[in-house]
């Protein structure tokens, strides 16, 4: 591919935020880019399953251990750029603006608009909800004492 | 033997049309969404995706509401399901080293890095009944937020691991075996092992664990980490060429540590088994550790006398969706069977009246 | 289709996979069950040289992530791997006798039969199926056609081939239950010709 390793792991970082936001949000600051440009699909955004694969003892070599539903779909914008996206569930829409997004990212002349206003907002809310929800389970932390049993 | 029987369309159309009025019940009771089986039957939705072997919340859902509850009929709908779906791939192995926390215990170290944290757990409730959920829009008690979130919570079996006193668990094979696509072998390697017991009926995993403890099949098993939280599942399409992550899922997994009195070769050490379901399964992870490590007798040269560490008797009869199958087919058409039976009983009578004298 | 900067040179697959895919293989078992007969292709828009649409839409219908395939060298081409690699996700192999399909582009030169994988007694129909792009489906030495799914005989005389092909096909068919199928795609037309069918003449 034509892109430096730094540049994979920025667009490794976007297509997470896309993939894993809530579908709701993402449609919100969607609705909020405008003048974007048009675009094409290279595949219809389709649903298929991936086999989740964990490891034999947490560290150990692979197993299979279930499928998940998974959203795939590709497009080009006018200019050439191609945007593709992989979405855990069956949501074409979804599926559809994670592309046209990834796309986007990868176009000089909108990756700033798309990244501040889309992204970054995406981003923020995956983080916030995580660092929640380890804020609620760190107040169920226990310290257990064991108790020296009295002699007879 | 199978004789097509011909007529009773008509019969099994109405049978239909009254199984949908049960199904929906009173018409002044409101409709359950999917969002509500989602939201407030999780476990049960998790059970199905787990045992369905397919993540996703909606079609499981789905299948609950379809089944009427019935969670082994709505896991075959969720896997009737899945053959129509493309495959597209196959992630690279999620890493519950990672995992975002919300459960974490264990009965083996009581201080560990990390800490012991309870999370959303029926332990230590009292069960008894709470007439307050039957009133709806009940107050519930205010969930607390700790100032700070959980420090980093390496597992423990890495823990042991570091110090020499655990098993390793092995590379494995690149590729590991799929029994939804190759017919299975014995004897069957730990991946398949695996794959059957995450796929397997939870009563069915529970009883076999149950016995494993009781005295059939030897285990010393301590609960050495349950872990319940999100991980990231990655995957490398083809067009990119490197991992980008499509989602986050809800996963349990559960590491029993099993003592192992060593061999000539290997100094005495723990062993382990392991559990890994969707969602909070975590009696069926707890279950699934226990069989996986009753099943791995012959490999470290036990002998093999119980029912859970006997590979055929175990990956054979987990799966509800086969074992339902043919024990309900029973219910189908056997007539001309039932008839040649009933033919040779009464001729066997009729013999045996000519022999007497 | 514009001309495309070549690192967006991908070129569409189907515009509706489903129902195009089952075009695809309902025209594949037309000729498969009657080995011989020319069956009308289905085919898809344009294809990257030196694929040709119909034998790409062969591809596109029966090869994905789990299939793996080999590409003939002539085949072996980045925009035609690229393109493979996108719409069918399939593992590209090395040697023929690791796939589950096999594309020939340039038959003259293709690798005898006893090559791809045969499969085995257990499970013959793991065995490699290999699409060889030809340029004609008559004009050609004709072969008559015997077996099941030929009522009399069939003629088939698929153009380009080499010239020990026929030794080949006949030796293929000893090893049955076990041996390849062939599927030859022409520009517009698709014929069969299965591990059970016998060659003469």
């Amino acid at each position: 591919m034509a892109y430096a390793a730094n540049e994979n792991d920025a667009r490794r970082l976007w297509m997470g935020v896309l993939a894993q936001s809530a579908e709701a949000e993402l449609a919100r600051l969607w609705s909020g880019l405008s003048g974007l440009p048009g675009w094409d699909h290279l595949r219809r955004p389709e649903v298929g399953l991936v086999m989740v694969r964990g490891r034999m003892g947490g560290d150990g070599g692979p197993f299979n251990l279930g499928e998940m539903t998974v959203t795939r779909c590709s497009v080009r914008l006018e200019n050439g750029a191609v945007g593709h996206a992989w979405v855990a569930g069956r949501s074409a829409a979804h599926a559809e603006m994670a592309a046209v997004a990834d796309a986007l990212m990868q176009d000089p002349a909108w990756r700033d608009v798309v990244g501040q206003k889309l992204v970054a907002p995406l981003h923020r809310a995956l983080a916030a909800a995580q660092e929640q929800a380890g804020r609620k389970a760190a107040a169920t932390r226990v310290d257990f004492f064991t108790m020296v049993r009295g002699e007879d | 033997m199978y004789v097509a029987v011909k007529g009773g369309e008509k019969a099994i159309d109405n049978a239909h049309a009254l199984l949908a009025e049960e199904r929906r019940g009173a018409e002044e009771v409101p409709e359950l969404s999917l969002a509500q089986i989602t939201q407030q039957l999780a476990l049960a939705v998790e059970r199905v995706m787990t045992e369905g072997s397919v993540h996703d919340r909606e079609l499981a859902a789905l299948a609950l509401k379809q089944a009427q509850g019935d969670a082994v009929e709505a896991i075959f709908l969720l896997r009737a399901y899945r053959t129509t779906l493309p495959r597209f791939g196959a992630s690279q192995p999620i890493d519950t080293g990672a995992m975002t926390i919300r459960r974490r215990i264990s009965s083996a170290f009581k201080d560990l890095p990390g800490g012991q944290v309870l999370g959303p757990t029926y332990d230590y409730t009292h069960r008894l009944l709470d007439f307050a959920l039957a009133a709806e829009g009940a107050a519930r008690p205010e969930v607390k937020a700790a100032e700070t979130g959980l420090e980093p919570s390496p597992r423990v079996t890495d823990v042991l691991r570091h110090q020499g006193l655990i098993e390793e668990s092995g590379p494995g094979a690149d590729i590991p075996g799929d029994l939804t696509r190759q017919p299975l072998n014995f004897p069957a390697g730990r991946d398949l092992r695996l794959q059957n017991l995450a796929r397997a009926d939870e009563g069915f995993v529970l009883a076999l664990a149950y016995s494993s403890q009781r005295g059939y099949g030897n285990t010393h098993p301590f609960a050495g980490e349950i872990r319940m939280g999100e991980v990231a599942v990655e995957l490398v399409p083809e067009e990119l060429g490197f991992a980008i992550d499509i989602g986050t899922i809800t996963v349990t997994e559960c590491q029993m540590i099993n003592q192992f009195k060593g061999s000539k070769t290997v100094p005495p050490q723990f062993t382990r088994g392991y559990g890994l379901t969707f969602g909070q399964c975590e009696r069926k992870a707890m279950a699934m550790a226990l069989v996986d490590r009753s099943l791995r007798a012959e490999e470290l040269g036990e002998t093999v006398t119980a029912p859970a560490q006997d590979q055929e008797f175990v990956l054979y009869h987990s799966d509800n969706v086969e074992a339902s199958g043919f024990v309900q087919h029973l219910k189908l058409p056997h007539y001309v069977d039932f008839q040649s039976e009933l033919e040779m009983i009464r001729r066997l009578r009729r013999e045996n009246a000519e022999a007497v004298p | 289709m514009n001309a495309l900067a070549p690192e967006t040179g991908l070129l569409p697959g189907f515009s509706d996979p489903v129902a195009q895919s089952q075009k695809v293989f309902r025209v594949v078992l037309e000729a498969m069950s009657r080995p011989g007969t020319i069956v009308a292709a289905h085919t898809v828009a344009s294809a990257p040289r030196p694929l040709d649409p119909v034998a790409a839409a062969l591809i596109l219908a029966l090869v994905d992530y789990e299939t793996p395939l080999w590409l003939d060298p002539a085949a072996a081409q980045p925009a035609v791997i690229d393109y493979l690699r996108f719409h069918c996700g399939c593992p590209l192999v090395e040697r023929p006798d690791q796939a589950a399909f096999a594309l020939i582009t340039d038959p003259k030169s293709m690798p005898p039969l006893s090559s791809f994988y045969l499969g085995s007694d257990e499970y013959p129909d793991r065995s490699t199926t290999v699409i060889v792009q030809v340029p004609h489906l008559d004009g050609g030495e004709g072969w008559s056609l015997k077996g099941p799914g030929i009522r009399d005989q069939a003629i088939l005389s698929a153009g380009h081939l080499p010239a020990a092909f026929k030794a080949w096909v006949q030796d293929n068919h000893l090893l049955f239950p076990r041996g390849i199928d062939l599927l030859f795609a022409a520009p517009t037309h698709v014929a069969g010709l299965p591990r059970s069918t016998q060659l003469e003449g």
